[in-house]
């Protein structure tokens, strides 16, 4: 939480720093910015507004993309890729804490007429569809657990971790229900930061410095609205982005492809469901394949090895961007104590949360 | 560039102050007349783009995601592109990237506002546009900044109040022959001149309405539109801009990032002369004064002279440059994404020779679409041909 900072200042932060990285200058070097922000977590109307100034992107094109940072990200690369620009900056941000009643903001964001009567905490969705993913793939209740054990101890590594903590299932389990049967240590709690990427070209990649990191897929896609209408066991959206992802990088075989995943675990059992949609684990097996350590630091596959959103936190519309800092700081050898020896390809997962069915997939390789 | 994007379908709904169908309804409305009109199915769209301005006139919180069934997105990739009142223009340039990216054929470009849910008076979701520390105990409203500027505006290039409402009066007379407008209506300078004064100059005949609606537009890339149709209409040149957050700093007289956005646009169009080479211009015109102030941004004025052009009629229907012949945002309604994509669907029913009675007496093939927006702070241009 940053109470002593600005949603600007902490921008200007994450973009000096992305820039001084780069070697940009965004007065010069740049053609495009793209903020993801939803107007109702900033407070403001229109909040594509308050972006230029601190990004260095006065009289420039900037725009918002209502949607995750990885649809920012795609939204980056078609920029480059129609030849409108050759470096493009993305940003997104959370700063949950000027904002004093998340539930209800959340709840604004349930149908006007059919759902959002229902006066509960917006979780009930997650609850719900964590009862029918259990259900549907007859996984155990406690592999979900699991899940959060396995990111809260990863987090413990990793500077950014703030909710790192050495648990057993047992204190999982035992936590506060959150929404029966998610309990609220396997349910991620909202942080501040603002996270800033620079794109390239490839012709203008390769004069930038020998750490590129390449995107060479990228998808997004939604389920319908109507979480009435949804199969809730399963993550269709993020099936539909990888399915897209995978194609254009041509990943025939994704459950051996990848050196490590981040992907999404606002719950834990949205890292279940999320795993089987990339295709990562056989559906119904991901429960089983977390508790026998597959997706562990040191396991075959390396899963939110970061501590994702459980062990660092929850972004908001920057939890896209969050899993890709993670992976990029990865595939550059500069994960520090987290670092994945011989890590070279990845797969970056993210969902929108509550009550959306919208999600975004990356391949990423150095 | 690497793909040339066509449009290749528009639709768009009545504009009215209260529709009784919802968000949705009005999207699928207008989705499946642009549908009809390129002679394509759902089956047929691989990514769609979506368009509308602030959340706070439905109380939807992510209004793109409630959105999403009516614009035809579930299943697809779906993004909704968002630069306050200039969204309109900013949609199909956002479709423009999906298409000329190469990573998609064919994507929709969907923009949708309804303004009535909010009570008592839309003009109430602006409040919350405005710096939380700064502007917001003054209680400022969206009509005060502009009237400020209006009055700049008169004062630097020593502008009469008459001279801006012949620009109502041509836009309001225009809309007549438009089937959707809501406010057409044949008026004189007097009236504009009577009418209310909201904040002075502003007087109530100057400003467009709050409205329900929505518009969209079909976009196919060069191979997939030569094959739907002879008359394909070229989406050749995109730009935009946005100033600096504190728009008391910058002289209110010219909008420099209007000029920027156009020149980003015209360059990518091969155009070097915008006032020779502009046949049509739905310029951005949610207040009289806008129009003129826009065509001087865009280029197609010199600074200061655009009143002239309107009074000598130069902008009619039957001009040397014909401006907003739909009839605007002044006289065919202001749901605010929706009014932006209303001026795009014109300029192609206008490239195409489908425009009816609206139909200008040139023979039109370079148009342009401008759209205005945030905190007196973006432009958003697209330039079309046929």
């Amino acid at each position: 939480m940053t109470p002593g900072l600005s949603t600007r200042e902490l921008m200007f932060e994450a973009a000096s720093r992305a820039y001084e990285d780069a070697g940009v200058d965004p007065r010069k070097d740049v053609q495009s910015f793209i903020c993801c922000t939803e107007d109702f977590w900033e407070g403001i109307s229109i909040t594509d507004e308050y972006m230029p100034d601190q990004l260095g992107a006065v009289l420039k094109p900037l725009c918002t993309i209502s949607s995750d940072g990885i649809v920012g990200l795609a939204t980056a690369c078609m920029h480059i890729m129609s030849g409108i620009a050759d470096v493009a900056v993305v940003e997104s941000h959370s700063k949950i804490s000027d904002v004093l009643n998340p539930d209800e903001i959340s709840s604004f964001a349930l149908d006007p007429i059919y759902d959002h009567h229902v006066n509960a905490d917006p979780r009930f969705v997650a609850g719900l569809e964590m009862a029918r993913y259990l259900k549907e793939t007859a996984t155990k209740r406690d592999y979900c657990a699991q899940v959060a054990v396995k990111n809260k101890k990863n987090a413990l590594l990793n500077s950014r971790g703030v909710h790192g903590a050495n648990l057993d299932k047992d204190a999982v389990l035992n936590s506060n229900v959150a929404s029966s049967p998610l309990t609220e240590l396997e349910s991620s709690k909202t942080i501040d930061g603002s996270i800033v990427f620079v794109l390239a070209s490839a012709r203008k990649a390769k004069k930038l410095g020998d750490h590129t990191v390449w995107i060479n897929g990228i998808g997004w896609s939604s389920d319908t609205p109507w979480i009435e209408d949804r199969d809730l066991a399963k993550a269709a959206y993020a099936e539909q982005s990888a399915s897209r992802a995978y194609k254009m990088a041509g990943v025939r075989n994704p459950a051996t492809f990848f050196d490590l995943a981040e992907v999404d675990d606002t719950y834990s059992y949205k890292e279940l469901q999320s795993l089987e949609a990339l295709k990562l684990a056989a559906k119904g097996k991901a429960g089983k394949m977390v508790e026998s350590g597959t997706f562990d630091r040191d396991g075959q596959l390396p899963v939110n090895a970061s501590g994702g959103s459980l062990g660092v936190g929850h972004l908001l519309e920057a939890t896209g961007l969050h899993k890709m800092l993670e992976a990029v700081l990865q595939l550059r050898g500069q994960a520090g104590r987290l670092q994945i020896p011989r890590a070279k390809k990845a797969v970056v997962q993210s969902w929108r949360g509550i009550p959306t069915a919208t999600g975004a997939v990356a391949v990423l390789g150095n | 560039m690497k793909n040339r994007v066509a449009i290749v379908g528009a639709g768009m709904t009545l504009f009215r102050r209260r529709m009784l169908e919802s968000p949705k309804e009005l999207s699928f409305e207008a989705t499946r007349m642009a549908l009809d009109s390129a002679g394509l199915e759902l089956k047929d769209i691989q990514s769609v783009v979506s368009g509308s301005a602030p959340d706070a006139f439905d109380g939807i919180h992510m209004k793109g995601e409630y959105l999403l069934d009516g614009m035809g997105g579930i299943g697809k990739p779906n993004q909704r592109v968002y630069v306050g009142g200039g969204t309109g223009v900013f949609t199909p340039i956002g479709g423009w990237w999906n298409v000329a990216s190469g990573l998609y054929d064919t994507c929709l470009c969907v923009a949708e506002e309804k303004m009535s849910p909010l009570h008592p008076h839309p003009q109430y979701a602006f409040w919350s546009i405005f710096d939380q520390i700064l502007e917001r105990p003054l209680g400022t409203t969206l009509l005060w900044i502009f009237s400020l500027e209006m009055r700049r505006y008169m004062h630097k290039y020593g502008i009469k109040e008459e001279d801006i409402a012949s620009v109502a009066v041509k836009n309001k007379g225009n809309a007549v022959d438009h089937p959707c407008a809501q406010l057409g209506a044949k008026i004189t300078v007097d009236d504009v001149m009577n009418s209310e004064p909201i904040c002075w100059p502003v007087k109530r005949l100057d400003v467009s309405p709050p409205s329900d609606g929505a518009a969209a537009v079909v976009l196919a890339s060069e191979k997939i539109a030569k094959r739907l149709t002879d008359q394909p209409v070229w989406l050749d040149g995109v730009g935009w801009t946005l100033d600096t957050t504190h728009w008391t700093n910058r002289d209110l007289a010219y909008p420099e990032y209007v000029e920027k956005a156009a020149w980003m646009a015209y360059k990518m169009a091969g155009i070097k002369k915008p006032k020779k080479e502009i046949d049509i211009a739905e310029v951005y015109d949610p207040f009289d004064y806008k129009e003129l102030h826009h065509m001087e941004g865009l280029q197609l004025a010199g600074k200061g002279e655009a009143p002239k052009m309107a009074v000598d009629g130069v902008t009619q229907r039957d001009g040397d440059l014909p401006v907003c012949p739909s009839g605007g945002l002044l006289g065919v309604g202001n749901p605010i994404a929706a009014a932006g994509m209303m001026k795009i669907c014109e300029v192609f029913w206008q490239l195409r020779g489908e425009a009816g009675k609206r139909q200008v007496k040139k023979d039109a093939r370079t148009g342009l679409a401008q759209a205005w927006g945030d905190l007196m702070q973006v432009g958003t241009v697209a330039v079309m041909r046929s």
